[in-house]
């Protein structure tokens, strides 16, 4: 299902085509994706931009943006949220440690005086427990320009207590390569509704519901 | 520049690349005039202009780099511009800018920091793989071990 903050619905296409390999599987699948496409269709016949992408080193990402004529910056935020939160402890209890916090907004979320025109975090946000949630969705909101877009996944399964991590690598504008990476709890469970309470201070959120059980959502600055 | 007792009156043809083993730190400014192999700990600067750096597994950069071609196995911490082209192996770990006409990321990197493609401009003669003497400005206080090295240059502090 598609709809925006504004309450337009929209019919949602078929968006998963497994290449026969389940989530369990270590193999990489591709898949379209249409939050992507509408992340690229919005910056399109421009050049020399700044993305912002939380998937960590990737050739295909750097490819496909450089190619673009883009500028990207890459950091692998869950590499970072595992120096922060994990070892000892319970990894979401773990995020009220004013000290790991701190750790983790500084290395992750530290941009200067970088500003950006996209942002695709993928499915990170899921893993964060609501006050550090909100504190980095308020920086994301800090350092993109206005209209620019950010592409977010999170997990439809209200009952799902592990979730799939994946690495996101895109092959085309409308098309991504999964390499499962594992699974983990996430920190909270998304609806629609504690989306766009997440996303209030941005302009607007659409929502494309996959057959994979996962929200893309791309929310405009 | 070479901490080998290496002959230095062989041409680095003969003798390979210049390296700095992994048992050595050096704090300061490095130049080189020929390919140099890095896998001790650089406090500082790098600059190549014309030459390859290779940053060796256990090659530990906090140093700004600059080279025609750059190959990391190990960490930097720094800004890095390669005019030709930079590897990002298996295992690496890089934080900082990149500013290179070409990259190449390994599975299994980390990496931290902005990617800049300069395009290459059409006529480009730094693509002909010949040294260039006049790209490097030798340091005006290269201690004893840049003395062995004909080619190379490094100002600062030496520690094995």
């Amino acid at each position: 299902m598609l709809r925006d903050r504004r309450g337009t619905e929209t019919s949602s296409p078929s968006l998963y085509s497994p290449d026969r390999s389940g989530a369990s599987s270590t193999q990489a699948h591709t898949r379209a994706s249409n939050g992507l496409d509408q992340f690229f269709c919005s910056i399109q016949d421009q050049a020399n931009l700044s993305i912002l992408d939380f998937a960590g080193a990737s050739q295909a990402n750097v490819s496909f943006i450089t190619t673009l004529g883009h500028r990207i910056f890459s950091n692998d935020i869950l590499h970072t949220l595992d120096e922060a939160f994990g070892g000892e402890g319970d990894f979401v209890a773990n995020q009220a440690d004013p000290r790991r916090a701190d750790y983790f907004l500084r290395e992750s979320l530290d941009f200067s005086e970088r500003s950006f025109d996209g942002a695709l975090v993928w499915d990170t946000l899921q893993f964060l427990a609501p006050p550090l949630l909100q504190e980095t969705v308020d920086r994301l909101f800090h350092v993109l320009r206005p209209q620019s877009a950010l592409l977010a996944f999170f997990h439809a399964e209200e009952k799902a207590n592990l979730v799939p991590l994946y690495n996101y690598r895109i092959v085309e504008s409308k098309t991504l390569s999964l390499t499962p990476r594992g699974e983990r709890k996430p920190a909270q469970y998304f609806n629609n509704r504690s989306l766009e309470k997440l996303f209030q201070k941005y302009n607007s959120v659409k929502f494309f519901l996959t057959r994979d059980h996962l929200r893309e959502v791309i929310v405009r600055r | 520049m070479s901490t080998a007792p290496a002959a230095s009156h062989h041409s680095p043809e003969m003798r390979g690349p210049a390296v700095i083993g992994k048992s050595v730190m050096i704090k300061g400014q490095i130049f080189s005039r020929e390919d140099l192999t890095i896998d001790g700990e650089i406090d500082g600067s790098v600059e190549l202009q014309e030459h390859r750096l290779t940053v060796g597994p256990h090659g530990k950069l906090q140093a700004g780099v600059k080279a025609r071609e750059i190959v990391v196995l190990g960490t930097i911490h720094g800004n890095v511009e390669a005019s030709d082209k930079i590897d990002i192996r298996k295992d690496a770990k890089l934080v900082g800018d990149i500013k290179t006409a070409r990259i190449v990321i390994e599975d299994g990197a980390y990496f931290k920091g902005s990617i800049d493609i300069a395009r290459p401009e059409i006529s480009k003669p730094a693509a002909v793989p010949t040294p260039k003497p006049v790209a490097a400005t030798p340091a005006p206080a290269a201690n004893a071990a840049a003395a062995s090295a004909p080619s190379s240059a490094l100002s600062g502090e030496m520690k094995r």
